[in-house]
């Protein structure tokens, strides 16, 4: 038992933060820690940065340009990003597409699709959630029929995140009804210019537009575009969202935002002292901070097991309900640290804007940001999935 | 022991809760959302000619309620619809105020707000005050026979339809003593005041007040020089009862919402509700609900009672109804799943309206340092 990190790690550290300091550019890390959104072209600057330095891609393979980093170097730079205030790497090309191509896809496919994703050139988005099919994914019914050398794809999904920046979007679509759901479902890759693609987007609760409904009317894709084997797109899914899941505690999100609640009760006032220095707050804080210390140490034992090569299972279902509930508490602490200014809606949600904050520095998008992070324990699995999971494996029901 | 409203309230109640569910729905209240004004003068005006302002108010100040059942029953069903009229601060606060401090002359006020015609806002709080009531660092100057008045006041609700604002500012004393405050009927239009005005996320709009040499005659005081406090932490209690039954109403809206949405939705083949384990989480809440009910009625029961109680028990409904109202709103949202995240969906607007309550007077944690001080004093 060793809590400390090697020398190479550390030396690894250095050299992560060392470059975060010269080349992040001080105006993105600001818009984050803001709450701002960074429009595309934000998270295009910060892409092309970082794919300049070669970090883009830390799970690749080398062979696809990718930096290969173990679990350990991936979750120090992780942590390090976050520190920074780091704009997150939209992960629908990078983290969740690319591993499914590298492993499945066709030699042309990943010649024509991952230096694309790398480049920036292809913006990917994710076609799985229907209006219907939730929680229960393979209840899916979009429909894809085989007409010549086209599927011919008609259906709706939703939920679909930043779908309004993306030129390509990767789906799961139903090719064969007559057998068991999961066994009819295929992984088609489309254009989004294809005609007959429709996005329209779903205001959220704090006024954001982040998610939209994309709409197929007898769009044909090239059959060239099918993943893997027609019927097979069930198991490429769920290895997908094993990709989904490795940094799905958000240690480094709750370390930054513990921090920026810090910041935020240092400098407000009750009863004239510090609301930091008030007891019942200074209690909360406290807490949360004390469940985060357990879950780190919590992922970096999963991460350790995973450097040695086993996957990790249900620990993984055990990590995002963890991470997101606290999550989801300091995003709490933070609107109640803002107290009457959480109050006023941010603007600061919305794309392009440019308006002076209302209320002291930290609280613009506190309550926006409480409510949008509400979807933390419904999207990428519920939490109630994840408890389905884990009690599966580890009382051995149905569930 | 009696629970039941009288004859009079059922039929607010009733008349209030018909005239809500025919004309504010979710689609109405959208657009009210979307529009500049933030809320509609229209329904405003329709509530007023039903009564509903008037219930706010004494026979004796010209209305035919005003004690803690009538602001109770009436919020609940305000908090029902998710209405965003500003009923708190042209009634409640800044009526209220002027009803009980205010001269022959500025009681006179008061049937026009009855009747809907005039707006009010209570400028009272400040960028440093968070919610303690005494935090007052606007100043008011006598010179002569007038006033002056300089500071800032944070999030003034309504201040932009209001034709007065009720400002208070400090005449003595430090900057968080109860004694020296006063409160000032103000024309929001004077030279020296101005306004940034906002919406706000849960609906309404708000303002930044900003009183830069503002000139008033000595007149413009409600009640006595530098002995305003009383009174404001008076019309707190009533607007801590006023937003804990509209969190409640708000509630019952949240968990009616879910209830439906369990026993139609279909994933695995059947209806989500008929899984237990979340049964068991609709059950918590509902065990929560009446819990918060009950805080309310202790609320508004002693709403009359002496300071000191009156305040142990507006801190034990408050913090108990944000409590209840977090659960309500996070849970309600959670077992929905991702469709009580759009913005059109009755359930978001609620959800907000729940939650962003307990920012106006004090939240869960505040109402808690109170009770202990209280009940340990």
């Amino acid at each position: 038992m060793d809590l400390s990190y090697s020398v190479k790690e550390q030396a690894f550290r250095a050299e992560v933060r060392g470059f975060l300091s010269d080349n992040l550019p001080p105006e993105l890390a600001q818009a984050v820690r803001d709450g701002r959104s960074l429009g595309k072209e934000g998270h295009d600057r910060w892409h092309a940065l970082l794919n300049a330095q070669g970090w883009l891609a830390p799970n690749w393979p080398k062979e696809f340009g990718g930096c290969e980093w173990g679990a350990v170097q991936r979750h120090i730079f992780e942590e390090e990003c976050c520190r920074a205030n780091a704009p997150h790497i939209v992960p629908f090309g990078l983290s969740m597409l690319a591993p499914v191509l590298q492993k499945f896809g066709s030699k042309a496919q990943q010649d024509h699709y991952l230096p694309r994703i790398l480049s920036g050139e292809d913006w990917w988005c994710q076609g799985y959630s229907e209006p219907g099919a939730g929680s229960d994914l393979a209840s899916l019914k979009t429909k894809a029929v085989r007409d010549g050398d086209a599927y011919v794809v008609n259906g709706q999904k939703t939920w679909t995140t930043l779908g309004q920046y993306a030129n390509c979007i990767f789906c799961l679509v139903r090719t064969d009804a007559s057998v068991k759901q999961q066994a009819g479902i295929s992984f088609l890759l489309i254009d989004m210019d294809t005609p007959g693609i429709e996005v329209r987007p779903i205001i959220l609760l704090d006024g954001s537009a982040e998610v939209n409904e994309v709409w197929f009317t007898d769009v044909r894709v090239p059959v060239e575009n099918l993943v893997g084997e027609e019927n097979k797109g069930w198991t490429y899914a769920k290895y997908l969202l094993t990709h989904e899941r490795t940094n799905i505690a958000g240690v480094g999100s709750s370390q930054a935002g513990l921090a920026a609640v810090k910041r935020l009760a240092r400098s407000q006032q009750h009863r004239g002292q510090p609301l930091i220095e008030n007891p019942h707050f200074a209690a909360r804080v406290a807490q949360v901070e004390i469940d985060l210390m357990a879950m780190s140490t919590t992922n970096l034992r999963i991460i350790s097991v995973a450097a040695k090569g086993q996957a990790p299972g249900v620990e993984s279902s055990m990590l995002k309900v963890k991470g997101t509930q606290i999550r989801q508490e300091i995003n709490d602490l933070a609107r109640r640290a803002a107290g009457v200014y959480a109050m006023p809606f941010s603007s600061e949600a919305v794309e392009g804007s440019n308006e002076v904050p209302i209320g002291p520095e930290g609280t613009a998008a506190v309550a926006a940001q409480y409510f949008n992070n509400r979807k933390l324990s419904i999207f990428g699995g519920s939490n109630e999935i994840q408890r389905n999971i884990i009690a599966k494996v580890k009382l051995g029901g149905g569930a | 022991m009696n629970f039941d409203l009288t004859s009079e309230r059922q039929m607010l109640q009733d008349s209030l809760r018909r005239f809500l569910s025919d004309r504010y729905t979710t689609e109405v209240r959208n657009d009210i959302l979307a529009s500049d004004a933030g809320f509609s003068p229209d329904i405003w005006a329709q509530l007023g000619e039903l009564g509903i302002i008037g219930a706010m108010f004494s026979e004796e100040q010209g209305g035919y309620g005003g004690a803690g059942f009538d602001i109770a029953v009436v919020f609940e069903e305000l908090g029902r619809a998710g209405v965003v009229e500003p009923f708190l601060d042209s009634a409640i606060l800044g009526g209220g105020l002027i009803a009980s401090l205010g001269s022959q002359d500025q009681q006179d006020l008061i049937e026009q707000v009855i009747d809907g015609s005039l707006h009010l806002g209570f400028a009272h709080g400040e960028p440093r005050s968070r919610y303690d009531l005494a935090h007052v660092e606007t100043t008011a100057t006598l010179q002569d026979d007038e006033i002056i008045l300089n500071g800032r006041k944070a999030v003034v609700v309504n201040a932009e339809a209001a034709g007065y604002l009720i400002v208070s500012a400090r005449e003595a004393g430090a900057e968080a003593d109860k004694s020296g405050i006063s409160l000032f009927l103000m024309p929001v239009d004077m030279p020296g005041v101005s306004l940034r005005g906002y919406p706000l996320l849960a609906g309404g709009r708000a303002a930044e007040v900003q009183l830069d040499k503002v000139i008033l005659p000595a007149s413009a005081r409600l009640g006595a020089a530098g002995a305003a406090y009383p009174a404001i932490a008076e019309r707190a209690a009533a607007a801590s009862v006023a937003l804990a039954a509209e969190t409640l109403g708000a509630m019952e809206t949240a968990t009616a919402l879910t209830r439906d949405y369990l026993q139609v939705r279909q994933q695995f083949g059947r209806p989500i509700g008929t899984f237990q384990a979340l049964q068991h989480r609709m059950a918590d809440l509902l065990i929560e609900l009446e819990q918060a009910r009950s805080a309310v009625i202790n609320g508004a029961g002693h709403l009359d009672a002496e300071p000191q109680l009156r305040d142990l028990h507006i801190s034990a409904t408050g913090n108990l109804v944000a409590r209840t109202g977090r659960l309500v709103a996070e849970e309600s949202i959670q077992l929905h799943g991702g469709i009580a995240m759009t913005q059109d969906y009755e359930l978001a607007h609620i959800a907000k309206r729940i939650v962003m309550a307990e920012h106006r007077f004090g939240d869960a944690d505040y109402h808690l340092e109170q009770f202990i001080d209280l009940s340990t004093a």
